[in-house]
């Protein structure tokens, strides 16, 4: 495994769009090619090298290759996007996109990140140490393919929306979630540990969602149809279960209505 | 102005019959002309590549209010597909529904120099006009559309045919229209009431007229007019298996209707993406579904009144929209994405959702040969013209992929056997593996140009490069004397080298050059003073529409700066 390490030198007049900082754009690439890479800011285009000293070179393919941001990049979007293997570490916080459409790999953010972490992923890990922003794990604006494969983990809070229009996968927050979870979801898994707020699985079609803590206002849409012991991410304990969205079509499949379904912690 | 003299290339014109001939070709003040009339013409060199007119697109929808609909609630369609502004273009989006700028040059490097919109809501002409306006280079007209209109079915439940022209000449007018479209005749009014009409013979809720007397009432009345596009249908049960009976009944209501226009214009009906109305079966599964191309096709070679155009699906992801509001229901249900829905007031409706025509699934496939099939057996090129219905079967950008299936056998065979998965189904329950037949590229320049221009009643300025008409050439990077591999048709047709449109170069080494000199096509009939339908418009308006008259027409100088206006006389 080659590790390429980027240490933050200069901090943007404005966000930087830096979809090249992944382990495929970097695979095979000596640290002046890496520094020549360009990013956007507004309008222009500059080298990667203006806003980072790049140390180290990249493996022979992405998969070999380690990406190890030094520093603080609130202001650096679509770290990791759409990347197929390797692994990129990030030490302080993120700005939005971070592992956008990413395919495998594993992005760990030490600190926070910002908006849309993990958006229409279908593979690979994101573990995020910090606190996640809103639409984790969902999809993009007007696409009803959100995050299809692979895991999101938070250490921390999450914000609302995540996984709209989620059609596999997991996501796992420790903390507290705002409003909208698994808004449309149609497949997946979404955990919460902490307590949500409300809006939890509108016109959810299928898949699941936990609820460790309490949800503030429960869904009017949701039938509770039983209570069951199950383990949950290492985790056994009493669950209310519901079906639902009522409100919303569901499939058949082998003779049976297939509904989503919600759990909840006793 | 400028003189151009295209030089050594392979010319195909269709009205000047010439089959790869290598000849010259001069543009002089905007038009053709022979060689001789120039006299220190800039010079280019075409040779070992493929000259030909200006195409004419028949059937698209690229501007008005439902494409913008499509535009704003696909967001995702734009999604990595932002061109950046570049030299004298400005930045270009989206795929399926792209913004006009993009419509506007991507028609440009295929070569077109007009397009027809197919599908203009009257109250809503303005915005149709102004996206018209926004586009680039490209020529175009506009269809409003007629079928499911209170007037015209009131008019035609009580056979007035010359009243149905007045409202016609009127309305076309007001809007700056081009010709009669119609879409589900009566159909798009029943779902109004959640109905539609599946048949030529169910009756129109409450209007109590039918789908075929609303067709044949329409060729009468655009007739009687002599207009130079014939009515342009869209017929009953689109996309519904078994439906190509539906659709010989719609075309039998030509039968024994005359053309009768000063345009040279030799047809009475325009049936529209062909491919959508020709299935049998009684449902979409592989067991029962089939293509009925080879039926519907043999009617229209039998008829000579009758024009058709493909509507291919090109198995991309893309964005049906259509005012066959009920259809668009129909497919919501079957694909459970986005959908919208809109009345418009006493005149039509519509709806747009997104699909997926994935070459994983059977149906998808089936219909893909359809449209090509009904392209092969088709006797007369002139009268069977390329479309996608973009973007209903697919983006207009992916013609030329159409043109290389028509044109290559083995790229219709690699389809079969290694793009689609259920490619034997598709061999077993369409006609396409029997069909050896390829299309020359002399059959490609009548169904692109010399065909769709005569049956727009624009022979007289497109579709050729005889003297006189408009100076409209493009020339295609392809050898047709040493190109083998059907991969160099599409990717020939996708670029042209270049396209002068209107004697002015607007693609130079494939790129876009030039914003051109667009104009609007608009056909302004004069009919006698008609009393009672002035007075049913009046109270129509009073009683029925959130408009006022005064509100409604498109004022030219705003909505329409460049206008080329057709003038008809129908008084007589």
């Amino acid at each position: 495994m080659a590790t390429v390490t980027l240490k933050p030198i200069k901090v943007p007049d404005l966000r930087l769009e830096a979809d090249n900082i992944k382990p495929d754009a970097f695979a095979g690439k000596k640290a002046a090619e890496i520094a020549d890479l360009h990013v956007y800011c507004g309008n222009s285009q500059y080298p990667l090298g203006e806003f980072f000293e790049v140390a180290g070179e990249g493996g022979a393919t992405a998969a070999e290759t380690e990406v190890v941001i030094d520093g603080d990049v609130s202001r650096v979007k679509y770290i990791g996007m759409k990347m197929t293997a390797g692994s990129v570490l990030v030490k302080g916080n993120a700005d939005m996109y971070v592992g956008a459409w990413m395919e495998g790999g594993t992005i760990t953010v030490n600190g926070d990140t910002d908006a849309f972490a993990g958006m229409g992923m279908t593979g690979g890990e994101i573990n995020v140490l910090g606190n996640a922003g809103n639409y984790l794990g969902a999809a993009y604006r007007g696409d009803w393919r959100g995050m299809q494969g692979g895991v999101i983990r938070v250490a921390g809070d999450a914000g609302s929306d995540i996984g709209t229009f989620m059609r596999g996968g997991e996501i796992i927050v420790n903390g507290n979630v705002d409003v909208h979870v698994g808004t449309h979801q149609e497949g997946g898994t979404i955990i919460v540990k902490g307590d949500a707020k409300s809006k939890v699985g509108g016109q959810m079609v299928e898949g699941e969602i936990y609820v460790f803590g309490d949800i503030e206002v429960m869904m009017p849409g949701f039938q509770h149809i039983g209570d069951v012991d199950v383990a949950v991410d290492g985790v056994s304990g009493r669950f209310a279960c519901y079906k639902g969205d009522m409100g919303e079509r569901h499939p058949r499949r082998k003779g049976e209505t297939i509904y989503g379904k919600l759990y909840l912690k006793y | 102005m400028a003189e151009y003299l295209i030089k050594n290339g392979f010319v195909y014109d269709p009205v000047l019959g010439i089959k790869g001939d290598r000849t010259d070709v001069a543009v002089k003040d905007g038009k053709m002309v022979e060689t001789s009339a120039l006299s220190n013409p800039a010079e280019i060199d075409a040779s070992g590549m493929t000259v030909m007119a200006g195409a004419v697109d028949i059937h698209a929808h690229v501007a008005g209010p439902k494409v913008c609909v499509g535009r704003n609630f696909r967001p995702e369609d734009k999604l990595f597909r932002a061109t950046p502004q570049a030299g004298i273009k400005r930045m270009e989006g989206g795929f399926s529904v792209p913004t006009v700028l993009r419509t506007g040059y991507d028609y440009a490097r295929m070569g077109f120099g007009f397009v027809m919109e197919a599908a203009m809501p009257p109250l809503y002409a303005r915005h149709v006009h102004e996206e018209i306006r926004d586009t680039p280079i490209i020529d175009e007209g506009a269809l409003p559309v007629f079928g499911n209109n209170w007037f015209v079915l009131e008019y035609l439940k009580n056979k007035e045919i010359e009243n149905t022209a007045s409202y016609i000449a009127w309305l076309m007018r007001m809007t700056r229209g081009y010709g009669v479209k119609v879409v589900n005749p009566g159909g798009t009014e029943a779902w109004g009431w959640g109905l539609n009409c599946p048949t030529v013979n169910d009756p129109v809720p409450y209007f109590d007229v039918t789908p075929a007397q609303i067709v044949r009432g329409l060729i009468e009345a655009n007739e009687y007019l002599g207009l130079p596009h014939c009515m342009h249908v869209h017929s009953n049960s689109l996309g519904e298996p078994g439906n190509y009976t539906v659709t010989l009944d719609t075309l039998k209501q030509a039968e024994g209707i005359a053309p009768r226009n000063e345009f040279g214009r030799e047809q009475v009906l325009h049936h529209t993406h062909l491919q959508f109305h020709s299935y049998g079966g009684e449902s979409y599964a592989s067991k029962s579904f089939e293509s009925k191309s080879k039926e519907v096709a043999e009617y229209v070679n039998s008829q000579d009144n009758i024009t058709f155009d493909l509507g291919v699906v090109t198995l991309d992801e893309t964005t049906t929209m259509t005012a066959d509001g009920p259809f668009e229901h129909h497919l919501t249900e079957l694909n459970h994405l986005k959908w919208v829905n809109t009345d418009v007031e006493l005149e039509t409706a519509a709806g747009v959702v997104p699909y997926i025509y994935s070459p994983k699934t059977f149906i998808a496939g089936a219909q893909w040969a359809i449209g090509i099939e009904l392209g092969l057996f088709s006797k007369d090129p002139m009268r069977t013209f390329i479309t996608t219905d973009h973007p209903n079967a697919g983006p207009f950008i992916r013609y030329p992929r159409v043109y290389k299936w028509l044109m290559s056998k083995a790229a219709r065979e690699d389809m079969l056997d290694n793009v689609l998965k259920y490619g034997d189904s598709v061999r077993d329950r369409c006609y396409i593996g029997e069909i050896d037949r390829e299309i020359t590229l002399f059959e490609l320049a009548q169904m692109t140009r010399a065909g769709p221009a005569k049956a727009l009643g624009l022979a007289n300025m497109f579709g050729s490069l005889k003297p006189g008409m408009e100076g409209d050439v493009a020339v295609y990077p392809y050898n047709p004397e040493t190109s083998e591999d059907p991969e160099d048709i599409e990717r020939a047709f996708s670029n042209a080298r270049y396209l002068i449109k209107g004697g002015e170069i607007v693609v130079k080494d494939g790129q876009v050059v030039s914003n051109g000199n667009k104009r609007t096509f608009w056909v302004d009939c004069k009919v006698n003073e008609n009393p009672q339908v002035e007075r049913d418009i009046a109270e129509k308006f009073k009683r029925y529409y959130s408009v006022n008259l005064a509100n409604y027409e498109v004022y030219a100088h705003h909505y329409v700066p460049n206008p080329y206006v057709i003038e008809v006389d129908a008084t007589q």
